[in-house]
Protein backbone atom coordinates (compact mmCIF):
# COMPACT_ATOMS: atom_id res chain seq x y z
CA UNK A 1 0.00 0.00 0.00
CA UNK A 2 1.67 3.14 -1.20
CA UNK A 3 -0.55 5.39 0.95
CA UNK A 4 1.49 4.41 4.02
CA UNK A 5 4.46 6.10 2.34
CA UNK A 6 2.52 9.30 1.71
CA UNK A 7 3.22 12.33 3.90
CA UNK A 8 -0.28 13.67 3.42
CA UNK A 9 -1.87 10.45 4.67
CA UNK A 10 0.28 10.44 7.81
CA UNK A 11 -0.59 14.08 8.36
CA UNK A 12 -4.31 13.29 8.04
CA UNK A 13 -4.05 10.28 10.33
CA UNK A 14 -2.14 12.13 13.03
CA UNK A 15 -4.49 15.12 13.06
CA UNK A 16 -7.59 12.94 13.24
CA UNK A 17 -6.13 10.60 15.81
CA UNK A 18 -4.92 13.52 17.94
CA UNK A 19 -8.30 15.24 17.90
CA UNK A 20 -10.13 11.97 18.42
CA UNK A 21 -8.02 10.77 21.34
CA UNK A 22 -8.09 14.08 23.16
CA UNK A 23 -11.46 13.49 24.95
CA UNK A 24 -10.31 10.00 25.94
CA UNK A 25 -7.04 11.33 27.33
CA UNK A 26 -8.72 14.15 29.24
CA UNK A 27 -11.68 11.98 30.27
CA UNK A 28 -14.03 14.88 29.57
CA UNK A 29 -17.60 13.75 28.85
CA UNK A 30 -18.55 17.08 27.25
CA UNK A 31 -15.48 16.93 25.06
CA UNK A 32 -16.48 13.44 24.05
CA UNK A 33 -20.03 14.52 23.15
CA UNK A 34 -18.70 17.39 21.01
CA UNK A 35 -16.19 15.16 19.29
CA UNK A 36 -18.79 12.42 18.78
CA UNK A 37 -20.89 14.83 16.76
CA UNK A 38 -17.90 16.14 14.79
CA UNK A 39 -16.56 12.67 13.98
CA UNK A 40 -20.03 11.53 12.98
CA UNK A 41 -20.37 14.48 10.61
CA UNK A 42 -16.84 13.92 9.25
CA UNK A 43 -17.82 10.34 8.45
CA UNK A 44 -21.11 11.36 6.82
CA UNK A 45 -19.44 14.12 4.79
CA UNK A 46 -16.42 12.02 3.75
CA UNK A 47 -18.61 9.15 2.61
CA UNK A 48 -20.93 11.51 0.72
CA UNK A 49 -17.84 13.00 -0.93
CA UNK A 50 -17.06 9.64 -2.61
CA UNK A 51 -20.23 10.03 -4.68
CA UNK A 52 -20.58 13.82 -4.75
CA UNK A 53 -16.97 14.95 -4.94
CA UNK A 54 -15.22 12.13 -6.76
CA UNK A 55 -18.01 10.87 -9.03
CA UNK A 56 -19.97 14.10 -9.48
CA UNK A 57 -23.40 12.74 -8.56
CA UNK A 58 -25.40 14.96 -6.19
CA UNK A 59 -27.11 12.87 -3.54
CA UNK A 60 -29.80 14.56 -1.45
CA UNK A 61 -30.68 11.31 0.27
CA UNK A 62 -27.39 10.36 1.88
CA UNK A 63 -29.04 10.30 5.31
CA UNK A 64 -31.32 7.41 4.30
CA UNK A 65 -28.34 5.09 4.83
CA UNK A 66 -27.67 6.57 8.27
CA UNK A 67 -31.31 6.07 9.27
CA UNK A 68 -31.80 2.65 7.76
CA UNK A 69 -28.45 1.33 9.01
CA UNK A 70 -29.36 2.67 12.44
CA UNK A 71 -32.72 0.89 12.32
CA UNK A 72 -31.26 -2.43 11.22
CA UNK A 73 -28.53 -2.36 13.85
CA UNK A 74 -30.95 -1.21 16.52
CA UNK A 75 -33.37 -3.99 15.63
CA UNK A 76 -30.60 -6.58 15.85
CA UNK A 77 -29.45 -5.31 19.25
CA UNK A 78 -32.92 -4.70 20.67
CA UNK A 79 -34.90 -7.65 19.36
CA UNK A 80 -32.22 -10.22 18.50
CA UNK A 81 -29.76 -9.55 21.31
CA UNK A 82 -26.75 -8.86 19.05
CA UNK A 83 -23.85 -6.89 20.48
CA UNK A 84 -22.77 -3.50 19.12
CA UNK A 85 -19.88 -4.58 16.84
CA UNK A 86 -21.69 -7.20 14.75
CA UNK A 87 -24.85 -5.05 14.66
CA UNK A 88 -22.85 -2.10 13.35
CA UNK A 89 -21.22 -4.18 10.62
CA UNK A 90 -24.58 -5.69 9.67
CA UNK A 91 -26.12 -2.20 9.47
CA UNK A 92 -23.34 -0.97 7.19
CA UNK A 93 -23.37 -4.02 4.94
CA UNK A 94 -27.16 -3.86 4.63
CA UNK A 95 -27.13 -0.24 3.49
CA UNK A 96 -24.24 -0.90 1.10
CA UNK A 97 -26.21 -3.81 -0.37
CA UNK A 98 -29.29 -1.61 -0.72
CA UNK A 99 -27.19 1.01 -2.55
CA UNK A 100 -25.84 -1.69 -4.84
CA UNK A 101 -29.37 -2.64 -5.87
CA UNK A 102 -30.69 0.94 -6.02
CA UNK A 103 -27.59 2.13 -7.83
CA UNK A 104 -28.01 -0.24 -10.76
CA UNK A 105 -31.44 1.33 -11.25
CA UNK A 106 -31.19 5.03 -10.42
CA UNK A 107 -27.60 5.67 -11.53
CA UNK A 108 -28.89 5.50 -15.10
CA UNK A 109 -30.29 8.94 -14.32
CA UNK A 110 -27.99 11.91 -14.57
CA UNK A 111 -27.84 15.37 -13.07
CA UNK A 112 -30.98 16.74 -11.48
CA UNK A 113 -32.95 13.56 -12.18
CA UNK A 114 -30.61 11.50 -10.04
CA UNK A 115 -30.72 14.11 -7.28
CA UNK A 116 -34.53 14.03 -7.30
CA UNK A 117 -34.57 10.24 -7.18
CA UNK A 118 -32.40 10.28 -4.05
CA UNK A 119 -34.92 12.51 -2.25
CA UNK A 120 -37.65 10.10 -3.29
CA UNK A 121 -35.72 7.19 -1.83
CA UNK A 122 -35.32 8.91 1.52
CA UNK A 123 -39.04 9.64 1.74
CA UNK A 124 -40.02 6.16 0.54
CA UNK A 125 -37.81 4.42 3.11
CA UNK A 126 -39.07 6.72 5.87
CA UNK A 127 -42.68 5.88 4.94
CA UNK A 128 -41.87 2.19 4.81
CA UNK A 129 -40.13 2.14 8.18
CA UNK A 130 -42.91 4.19 9.82
CA UNK A 131 -45.36 1.46 8.85
CA UNK A 132 -43.13 -1.55 9.46
CA UNK A 133 -44.20 -3.24 12.70
CA UNK A 134 -40.97 -5.15 13.48
CA UNK A 135 -39.19 -1.75 13.56
CA UNK A 136 -41.84 -0.37 15.95
CA UNK A 137 -43.77 1.56 13.31
CA UNK A 138 -44.26 5.28 13.83
CA UNK A 139 -43.17 5.20 17.49
CA UNK A 140 -39.89 3.43 16.82
CA UNK A 141 -37.93 1.40 19.37
CA UNK A 142 -36.18 2.05 22.66
CA UNK A 143 -33.27 0.08 24.05
CA UNK A 144 -33.79 -1.56 27.39
CA UNK A 145 -31.40 0.16 29.79
CA UNK A 146 -30.17 -3.28 30.87
CA UNK A 147 -28.58 -3.73 27.43
CA UNK A 148 -25.80 -1.34 28.48
CA UNK A 149 -24.85 -3.67 31.36
CA UNK A 150 -23.05 -5.89 28.88
CA UNK A 151 -20.67 -2.97 28.21
CA UNK A 152 -19.98 -2.22 31.87
CA UNK A 153 -22.83 0.24 32.43
CA UNK A 154 -24.28 3.15 30.47
CA UNK A 155 -21.36 5.50 31.11
CA UNK A 156 -18.85 2.93 29.88
CA UNK A 157 -21.04 2.12 26.85
CA UNK A 158 -20.86 5.75 25.73
CA UNK A 159 -17.06 5.65 25.80
CA UNK A 160 -17.07 2.39 23.87
CA UNK A 161 -19.41 3.84 21.23
CA UNK A 162 -17.09 6.82 20.96
CA UNK A 163 -13.99 4.65 20.51
CA UNK A 164 -15.67 2.58 17.82
CA UNK A 165 -16.83 5.76 16.05
CA UNK A 166 -13.25 7.06 16.03
CA UNK A 167 -12.13 3.81 14.39
CA UNK A 168 -14.94 4.02 11.81
CA UNK A 169 -14.04 7.65 11.06
CA UNK A 170 -10.38 6.75 10.49
CA UNK A 171 -11.49 3.88 8.25
CA UNK A 172 -13.81 6.16 6.25
CA UNK A 173 -11.17 8.83 5.72
CA UNK A 174 -8.60 6.13 4.93
CA UNK A 175 -10.88 4.64 2.28
CA UNK A 176 -11.61 8.12 0.94
CA UNK A 177 -7.87 8.74 0.63
CA UNK A 178 -7.21 5.33 -0.96
CA UNK A 179 -10.04 5.77 -3.48
CA UNK A 180 -8.85 9.24 -4.43
CA UNK A 181 -5.38 7.90 -5.19
CA UNK A 182 -6.44 4.70 -6.94
CA UNK A 183 -7.23 3.64 -10.47
CA UNK A 184 -10.86 3.20 -9.39
CA UNK A 185 -10.84 6.81 -8.19
CA UNK A 186 -9.32 8.03 -11.45
CA UNK A 187 -12.19 6.35 -13.27
CA UNK A 188 -14.71 8.04 -10.96
CA UNK A 189 -13.16 11.46 -11.55
CA UNK A 190 -13.21 10.84 -15.30
CA UNK A 191 -16.95 10.16 -14.96
CA UNK A 192 -17.35 13.37 -12.97
CA UNK A 193 -15.63 15.46 -15.64
CA UNK A 194 -17.35 13.98 -18.70
CA UNK A 195 -19.21 10.72 -18.36
CA UNK A 196 -19.57 10.03 -22.08
CA UNK A 197 -15.90 10.70 -22.76
CA UNK A 198 -15.01 8.42 -19.84
CA UNK A 199 -17.04 5.58 -21.34
CA UNK A 200 -15.28 6.00 -24.69
CA UNK A 201 -11.95 5.89 -22.86
CA UNK A 202 -12.92 2.50 -21.44
CA UNK A 203 -14.19 3.37 -17.95
CA UNK A 204 -16.89 0.86 -16.99
CA UNK A 205 -19.30 3.61 -16.00
CA UNK A 206 -22.29 1.69 -14.66
CA UNK A 207 -20.18 -0.58 -12.50
CA UNK A 208 -17.87 2.15 -11.19
CA UNK A 209 -20.77 4.43 -10.24
CA UNK A 210 -22.66 1.66 -8.49
CA UNK A 211 -19.58 0.66 -6.49
CA UNK A 212 -18.98 4.29 -5.51
CA UNK A 213 -22.59 4.58 -4.37
CA UNK A 214 -22.36 1.35 -2.34
CA UNK A 215 -19.08 2.45 -0.76
CA UNK A 216 -20.56 5.82 0.17
CA UNK A 217 -23.54 4.00 1.75
CA UNK A 218 -21.47 1.62 3.87
CA UNK A 219 -20.15 4.14 6.40
CA UNK A 220 -23.34 6.09 7.21
CA UNK A 221 -25.01 2.73 7.83
CA UNK A 222 -22.36 1.89 10.45
CA UNK A 223 -22.42 5.34 12.02
CA UNK A 224 -26.22 5.24 12.27
CA UNK A 225 -25.98 2.14 14.46
CA UNK A 226 -23.48 3.85 16.77
CA UNK A 227 -25.52 7.04 16.99
CA UNK A 228 -28.80 5.33 17.88
CA UNK A 229 -27.08 2.92 20.26
CA UNK A 230 -25.79 5.94 22.12
CA UNK A 231 -29.17 7.66 21.82
CA UNK A 232 -31.06 4.69 23.26
CA UNK A 233 -34.07 5.09 21.03
CA UNK A 234 -34.87 5.43 17.36
CA UNK A 235 -37.89 6.75 15.49
CA UNK A 236 -38.57 7.57 11.83
CA UNK A 237 -38.51 11.36 12.30
CA UNK A 238 -35.04 11.17 13.86
CA UNK A 239 -33.57 8.62 11.51
CA UNK A 240 -34.50 10.13 8.15
CA UNK A 241 -34.01 13.88 8.62
CA UNK A 242 -33.83 15.22 5.08
CA UNK A 243 -32.30 18.45 6.34
CA UNK A 244 -29.31 16.54 7.70
CA UNK A 245 -28.69 15.32 4.13
CA UNK A 246 -28.65 18.90 2.95
CA UNK A 247 -26.43 20.01 5.82
CA UNK A 248 -24.00 17.22 4.89
CA UNK A 249 -23.94 18.60 1.36
CA UNK A 250 -23.16 22.04 2.78
CA UNK A 251 -20.25 20.58 4.75
CA UNK A 252 -18.74 18.90 1.69
CA UNK A 253 -19.16 22.03 -0.41
CA UNK A 254 -17.88 24.30 2.34
CA UNK A 255 -14.68 22.32 2.87
CA UNK A 256 -14.13 21.51 -0.80
CA UNK A 257 -15.68 18.67 -2.74
CA UNK A 258 -13.45 16.10 -4.35
CA UNK A 259 -10.65 16.48 -1.81
CA UNK A 260 -9.93 14.26 1.20
CA UNK A 261 -9.64 17.17 3.61
CA UNK A 262 -12.63 19.14 2.33
CA UNK A 263 -15.31 17.07 4.08
CA UNK A 264 -13.23 16.86 7.28
CA UNK A 265 -12.69 20.59 7.51
CA UNK A 266 -16.21 21.36 6.28
CA UNK A 267 -17.81 19.08 8.86
CA UNK A 268 -15.78 20.55 11.72
CA UNK A 269 -16.41 24.15 10.66
CA UNK A 270 -20.09 23.60 10.06
CA UNK A 271 -20.59 21.83 13.38
CA UNK A 272 -18.97 24.73 15.26
CA UNK A 273 -21.03 27.23 13.30
CA UNK A 274 -24.25 25.34 13.89
CA UNK A 275 -23.43 25.03 17.57
CA UNK A 276 -23.08 28.79 17.75
CA UNK A 277 -26.25 29.47 15.77
CA UNK A 278 -28.35 27.04 17.80
CA UNK A 279 -27.33 28.61 21.10
CA UNK A 280 -27.52 32.21 19.94
CA UNK A 281 -30.96 33.67 20.75
CA UNK A 282 -30.97 35.65 17.51
CA UNK A 283 -30.43 32.80 15.04
CA UNK A 284 -31.85 29.87 17.02
CA UNK A 285 -34.67 28.95 14.67
CA UNK A 286 -32.88 30.21 11.57
CA UNK A 287 -29.94 27.84 11.36
CA UNK A 288 -31.34 25.94 8.36
CA UNK A 289 -32.01 29.16 6.51
CA UNK A 290 -28.43 30.06 7.29
CA UNK A 291 -27.21 26.71 5.92
CA UNK A 292 -29.12 27.36 2.70
CA UNK A 293 -27.62 30.84 2.36
CA UNK A 294 -24.18 29.43 3.01
CA UNK A 295 -24.62 26.79 0.30
CA UNK A 296 -25.73 29.45 -2.15
CA UNK A 297 -22.76 31.68 -1.37
CA UNK A 298 -20.27 28.81 -1.67
CA UNK A 299 -21.65 27.70 -5.04
CA UNK A 300 -21.61 31.27 -6.34
CA UNK A 301 -18.28 32.47 -5.01
CA UNK A 302 -16.07 29.62 -3.80
CA UNK A 303 -17.23 26.53 -5.70
CA UNK A 304 -14.01 24.72 -4.80
CA UNK A 305 -14.58 25.23 -1.06
CA UNK A 306 -12.04 26.22 1.58
CA UNK A 307 -9.49 23.56 0.58
CA UNK A 308 -9.84 24.34 -3.11
CA UNK A 309 -9.44 28.04 -2.41
CA UNK A 310 -6.32 27.45 -0.29
CA UNK A 311 -4.79 25.13 -2.88
CA UNK A 312 -5.30 27.64 -5.64
CA UNK A 313 -3.53 30.30 -3.55
CA UNK A 314 -0.78 28.12 -2.09
CA UNK A 315 -0.02 25.19 -4.42
CA UNK A 316 2.62 23.87 -2.01
CA UNK A 317 -0.03 22.68 0.47
CA UNK A 318 -1.15 20.04 -2.04
CA UNK A 319 1.65 17.85 -0.82
CA UNK A 320 0.45 17.92 2.77
CA UNK A 321 -3.32 18.26 2.44
CA UNK A 322 -4.80 15.68 0.10
CA UNK B 1 -6.19 -8.74 -43.58
CA UNK B 2 -9.23 -6.78 -42.44
CA UNK B 3 -8.97 -5.29 -38.98
CA UNK B 4 -12.38 -3.67 -39.07
CA UNK B 5 -15.28 -4.73 -41.25
CA UNK B 6 -18.45 -2.66 -41.49
CA UNK B 7 -21.25 -4.61 -43.11
CA UNK B 8 -24.42 -2.89 -44.32
CA UNK B 9 -24.78 -0.54 -41.36
CA UNK B 10 -27.85 1.73 -41.20
CA UNK B 11 -28.67 4.34 -38.59
CA UNK B 12 -31.75 6.53 -38.55
CA UNK B 13 -32.54 9.59 -36.41
CA UNK B 14 -36.29 10.15 -36.69
CA UNK B 15 -36.84 10.92 -40.36
CA UNK B 16 -33.15 11.37 -41.13
CA UNK B 17 -31.31 8.43 -42.63
CA UNK B 18 -27.86 9.19 -41.25
CA UNK B 19 -26.28 5.98 -42.52
CA UNK B 20 -27.72 3.82 -45.29
CA UNK B 21 -26.27 0.31 -45.64
CA UNK B 22 -22.70 1.48 -45.31
CA UNK B 23 -20.08 -1.16 -45.91
CA UNK B 24 -16.34 -0.66 -45.76
CA UNK B 25 -13.27 -2.31 -44.39
CA UNK B 26 -10.06 -1.11 -42.79
CA UNK B 27 -6.96 -3.21 -43.36
CA UNK B 28 -4.38 -3.74 -40.68
CA UNK B 29 -1.63 -1.13 -40.79
CA UNK B 30 -3.23 1.35 -43.19
CA UNK B 31 -4.34 4.94 -42.90
CA UNK B 32 -7.88 5.13 -44.22
CA UNK B 33 -9.32 8.59 -44.83
CA UNK B 34 -13.06 9.08 -44.48
CA UNK B 35 -14.30 12.19 -46.26
CA UNK B 36 -17.60 13.68 -47.32
CA UNK B 37 -19.57 16.92 -47.15
CA UNK B 38 -21.02 18.15 -43.85
CA UNK B 39 -23.82 15.92 -42.61
CA UNK B 40 -22.66 12.94 -44.68
CA UNK B 41 -22.72 10.68 -41.61
CA UNK B 42 -19.00 10.40 -40.90
CA UNK B 43 -19.15 11.10 -37.17
CA UNK B 44 -22.29 8.96 -36.88
CA UNK B 45 -20.30 6.09 -38.37
CA UNK B 46 -17.61 6.60 -35.71
CA UNK B 47 -20.31 6.58 -33.06
CA UNK B 48 -21.60 3.27 -34.39
CA UNK B 49 -18.10 1.78 -34.50
CA UNK B 50 -17.25 2.60 -30.91
CA UNK B 51 -20.63 1.76 -29.46
CA UNK B 52 -22.10 5.17 -28.71
CA UNK B 53 -24.96 4.37 -31.12
CA UNK B 54 -26.48 1.01 -31.89
CA UNK B 55 -27.24 0.65 -35.63
CA UNK B 56 -30.68 -0.49 -36.77
CA UNK B 57 -29.15 -2.75 -39.38
CA UNK B 58 -25.81 -4.29 -40.18
CA UNK B 59 -22.82 -5.47 -38.22
CA UNK B 60 -19.46 -4.17 -37.10
CA UNK B 61 -16.75 -6.82 -37.01
CA UNK B 62 -13.47 -6.01 -35.25
CA UNK B 63 -10.62 -8.53 -35.35
CA UNK B 64 -13.06 -11.24 -36.30
CA UNK B 65 -15.43 -10.46 -33.43
CA UNK B 66 -18.94 -9.03 -33.77
CA UNK B 67 -18.95 -5.85 -31.65
CA UNK B 68 -22.27 -4.38 -32.87
CA UNK B 69 -24.18 -2.72 -30.04
CA UNK B 70 -21.58 -3.40 -27.34
CA UNK B 71 -21.11 -0.56 -24.82
CA UNK B 72 -18.30 1.94 -25.57
CA UNK B 73 -16.16 0.87 -22.61
CA UNK B 74 -16.06 -2.74 -23.82
CA UNK B 75 -15.12 -1.66 -27.32
CA UNK B 76 -12.38 0.59 -25.91
CA UNK B 77 -10.96 -2.40 -24.04
CA UNK B 78 -10.98 -4.50 -27.21
CA UNK B 79 -8.60 -1.98 -28.76
CA UNK B 80 -10.46 0.86 -30.49
CA UNK B 81 -9.57 4.34 -29.26
CA UNK B 82 -11.02 7.63 -30.42
CA UNK B 83 -10.08 11.30 -30.56
CA UNK B 84 -13.22 13.42 -30.68
CA UNK B 85 -13.94 16.19 -33.15
CA UNK B 86 -15.15 18.46 -30.38
CA UNK B 87 -12.43 18.05 -27.77
CA UNK B 88 -13.59 16.55 -24.50
CA UNK B 89 -10.84 17.16 -21.95
CA UNK B 90 -11.46 16.05 -18.37
CA UNK B 91 -11.20 19.67 -17.32
CA UNK B 92 -10.29 19.55 -13.64
CA UNK B 93 -7.80 16.73 -14.05
CA UNK B 94 -4.23 17.48 -15.05
CA UNK B 95 -2.93 16.73 -18.53
CA UNK B 96 -1.03 13.74 -17.14
CA UNK B 97 -4.13 12.38 -15.36
CA UNK B 98 -6.17 12.77 -18.54
CA UNK B 99 -3.72 10.62 -20.45
CA UNK B 100 -3.45 8.13 -17.58
CA UNK B 101 -7.22 7.53 -17.88
CA UNK B 102 -6.58 6.37 -21.43
CA UNK B 103 -3.79 4.01 -20.38
CA UNK B 104 -5.61 2.70 -17.29
CA UNK B 105 -8.86 1.79 -18.98
CA UNK B 106 -7.75 1.12 -22.54
CA UNK B 107 -6.82 -2.13 -24.21
CA UNK B 108 -3.94 -2.98 -21.91
CA UNK B 109 -5.84 -2.17 -18.70
CA UNK B 110 -2.73 -0.95 -16.92
CA UNK B 111 -2.18 -0.26 -13.23
CA UNK B 112 -1.91 3.33 -12.09
CA UNK B 113 1.90 3.23 -11.90
CA UNK B 114 2.38 1.68 -15.36
CA UNK B 115 -0.21 4.09 -16.76
CA UNK B 116 1.88 6.97 -15.50
CA UNK B 117 4.97 5.75 -17.37
CA UNK B 118 2.98 5.23 -20.58
CA UNK B 119 1.31 8.62 -20.24
CA UNK B 120 4.66 10.38 -19.82
CA UNK B 121 6.00 8.68 -22.95
CA UNK B 122 2.91 9.56 -24.99
CA UNK B 123 2.98 13.19 -23.82
CA UNK B 124 6.55 13.34 -25.03
CA UNK B 125 5.47 11.94 -28.41
CA UNK B 126 2.71 14.52 -28.96
CA UNK B 127 4.76 17.39 -27.53
CA UNK B 128 2.79 18.08 -24.35
CA UNK B 129 5.37 16.90 -21.83
CA UNK B 130 5.94 20.43 -20.58
CA UNK B 131 2.26 20.80 -19.65
CA UNK B 132 1.81 17.57 -17.73
CA UNK B 133 0.80 19.16 -14.42
CA UNK B 134 -1.47 21.80 -15.94
CA UNK B 135 -5.23 21.43 -15.58
CA UNK B 136 -6.64 20.31 -18.93
CA UNK B 137 -9.09 23.22 -18.95
CA UNK B 138 -6.18 25.65 -19.23
CA UNK B 139 -4.82 24.30 -22.52
CA UNK B 140 -5.40 26.14 -25.80
CA UNK B 141 -7.33 24.53 -28.65
CA UNK B 142 -4.30 23.07 -30.44
CA UNK B 143 -3.03 21.61 -27.17
CA UNK B 144 -6.45 20.17 -26.36
CA UNK B 145 -6.45 18.45 -29.76
CA UNK B 146 -3.09 16.93 -28.97
CA UNK B 147 -4.40 15.87 -25.56
CA UNK B 148 -7.32 14.06 -27.23
CA UNK B 149 -4.83 12.25 -29.40
CA UNK B 150 -2.50 11.47 -26.49
CA UNK B 151 -5.35 9.97 -24.46
CA UNK B 152 -6.36 7.75 -27.36
CA UNK B 153 -2.76 6.67 -27.97
CA UNK B 154 -2.12 5.87 -24.32
CA UNK B 155 -4.74 3.14 -24.59
CA UNK B 156 -2.32 1.37 -26.99
CA UNK B 157 -5.20 0.52 -29.36
CA UNK B 158 -5.13 -1.64 -32.48
CA UNK B 159 -7.29 0.92 -34.26
CA UNK B 160 -7.50 4.64 -33.65
CA UNK B 161 -10.44 6.76 -34.84
CA UNK B 162 -9.39 10.35 -35.49
CA UNK B 163 -12.28 12.76 -35.93
CA UNK B 164 -11.03 15.98 -37.58
CA UNK B 165 -7.90 16.28 -35.49
CA UNK B 166 -6.55 18.86 -37.96
CA UNK B 167 -9.53 21.22 -37.83
CA UNK B 168 -8.73 24.61 -36.37
CA UNK B 169 -4.95 24.15 -36.53
CA UNK B 170 -2.63 26.56 -38.35
CA UNK B 171 -0.45 25.26 -41.25
CA UNK B 172 2.59 24.61 -39.05
CA UNK B 173 0.48 22.74 -36.52
CA UNK B 174 -1.13 20.73 -39.33
CA UNK B 175 2.29 19.69 -40.61
CA UNK B 176 3.35 18.61 -37.10
CA UNK B 177 0.12 16.69 -36.60
CA UNK B 178 0.54 14.86 -39.93
CA UNK B 179 4.00 13.75 -38.78
CA UNK B 180 2.45 12.49 -35.55
CA UNK B 181 -0.21 10.56 -37.51
CA UNK B 182 2.45 8.94 -39.68
CA UNK B 183 4.41 8.04 -36.57
CA UNK B 184 1.30 6.45 -35.07
CA UNK B 185 0.93 4.22 -38.10
CA UNK B 186 4.64 3.42 -38.02
CA UNK B 187 4.21 2.24 -34.43
CA UNK B 188 1.77 -0.40 -35.69
CA UNK B 189 -1.57 1.28 -35.03
CA UNK B 190 -4.15 1.32 -37.81
CA UNK B 191 -5.70 4.73 -38.43
CA UNK B 192 -9.23 5.60 -39.56
CA UNK B 193 -9.52 9.37 -39.90
CA UNK B 194 -12.28 11.81 -40.75
CA UNK B 195 -10.85 14.95 -42.28
CA UNK B 196 -12.09 18.01 -44.11
CA UNK B 197 -8.68 19.39 -44.95
CA UNK B 198 -8.44 17.90 -48.44
CA UNK B 199 -4.75 18.34 -49.22
CA UNK B 200 -3.81 16.87 -45.85
CA UNK B 201 -6.03 13.82 -46.07
CA UNK B 202 -4.97 13.17 -49.70
CA UNK B 203 -1.39 13.44 -48.59
CA UNK B 204 -1.46 11.14 -45.60
CA UNK B 205 -4.04 8.43 -46.49
CA UNK B 206 -3.34 5.13 -48.20
CA UNK B 207 -6.95 4.81 -49.20
CA UNK B 208 -10.01 7.06 -49.07
CA UNK B 209 -13.71 6.33 -48.62
CA UNK B 210 -16.24 9.02 -49.51
CA UNK B 211 -19.61 9.27 -47.76
CA UNK B 212 -22.50 11.41 -48.98
CA UNK B 213 -26.02 11.41 -47.52
CA UNK B 214 -25.15 8.37 -45.46
CA UNK B 215 -23.96 6.26 -48.40
CA UNK B 216 -20.54 5.24 -49.64
CA UNK B 217 -20.20 6.92 -53.05
CA UNK B 218 -16.57 6.21 -53.80
CA UNK B 219 -13.56 4.34 -52.54
CA UNK B 220 -9.99 4.20 -53.78
CA UNK B 221 -6.49 5.62 -53.62
CA UNK B 222 -6.26 9.42 -53.24
CA UNK B 223 -5.52 10.13 -56.93
CA UNK B 224 -8.61 8.21 -58.04
CA UNK B 225 -10.80 9.96 -55.51
CA UNK B 226 -9.59 13.43 -56.50
CA UNK B 227 -10.85 12.87 -60.04
CA UNK B 228 -13.91 10.81 -59.28
CA UNK B 229 -16.96 12.51 -60.86
CA UNK B 230 -19.34 11.60 -58.02
CA UNK B 231 -16.98 13.01 -55.44
CA UNK B 232 -16.62 16.28 -57.35
CA UNK B 233 -20.38 16.36 -57.67
CA UNK B 234 -20.91 15.77 -53.97
CA UNK B 235 -18.57 18.61 -53.10
CA UNK B 236 -19.25 21.05 -55.93
CA UNK B 237 -22.59 20.06 -57.41
CA UNK B 238 -23.00 18.80 -60.98
CA UNK B 239 -19.51 18.06 -62.47
CA UNK B 240 -20.56 18.69 -66.09
CA UNK B 241 -22.16 21.95 -65.08
CA UNK B 242 -19.07 23.05 -63.16
CA UNK B 243 -16.89 21.87 -66.02
CA UNK B 244 -18.88 23.85 -68.58
CA UNK B 245 -18.92 26.91 -66.34
CA UNK B 246 -15.14 26.72 -66.03
CA UNK B 247 -14.80 26.37 -69.81
CA UNK B 248 -17.21 29.22 -70.47
CA UNK B 249 -15.25 31.49 -68.16
CA UNK B 250 -11.92 30.37 -69.63
CA UNK B 251 -13.24 30.99 -73.19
Amino acid sequence: MSMWRSISWWFTLIVLLGAGLWPIASGSATGREDMFLILMLVTLASSLNILLGYTGYVNFGHIVFFGLGGYIGFYLMHRQGWSLGPAMIAGGLATAALALVLGTIILRLRGAYFALATIGINEAVRAFVANFEPFGGATGMSLNFAVYQAYGGAAQALWIAYGVLLAVTLLTVGISFAVKHSKFGLGLMAIREDEDAALVLGVRGPRAKTLAYALSALFPGMVGVLFFFKNGNIEPGDAFRLHLSIETLVMVMLGGQGTVWGPILGAALYERLRGYLLTSPLFKSLHLAFAGMLLLLIILFVPAGVIGWLRARFPAIRRVIP
Amino acid sequence: MSLLEIQGVSKRFGGLQALNRVSLHVSEGEILGLIGPNGAGKTTLFNVINGVYRPEEGRVIFRGQDITGRPPYEIARLGIARAHQIVRPLNELTVLENVMVGACFGRENRSLREAREIALAVLEQVGLAGKRDVEAARLNVAEKKRLELARALAARPYLILLDEVLAGLNPTEVATMLEVIRAIRASGITVLMIEHLMHAVMNVSDRIVVLDYGEVIAEGIPQEIAHHPRVIEAYLGDPRLSQSLLEAQGG
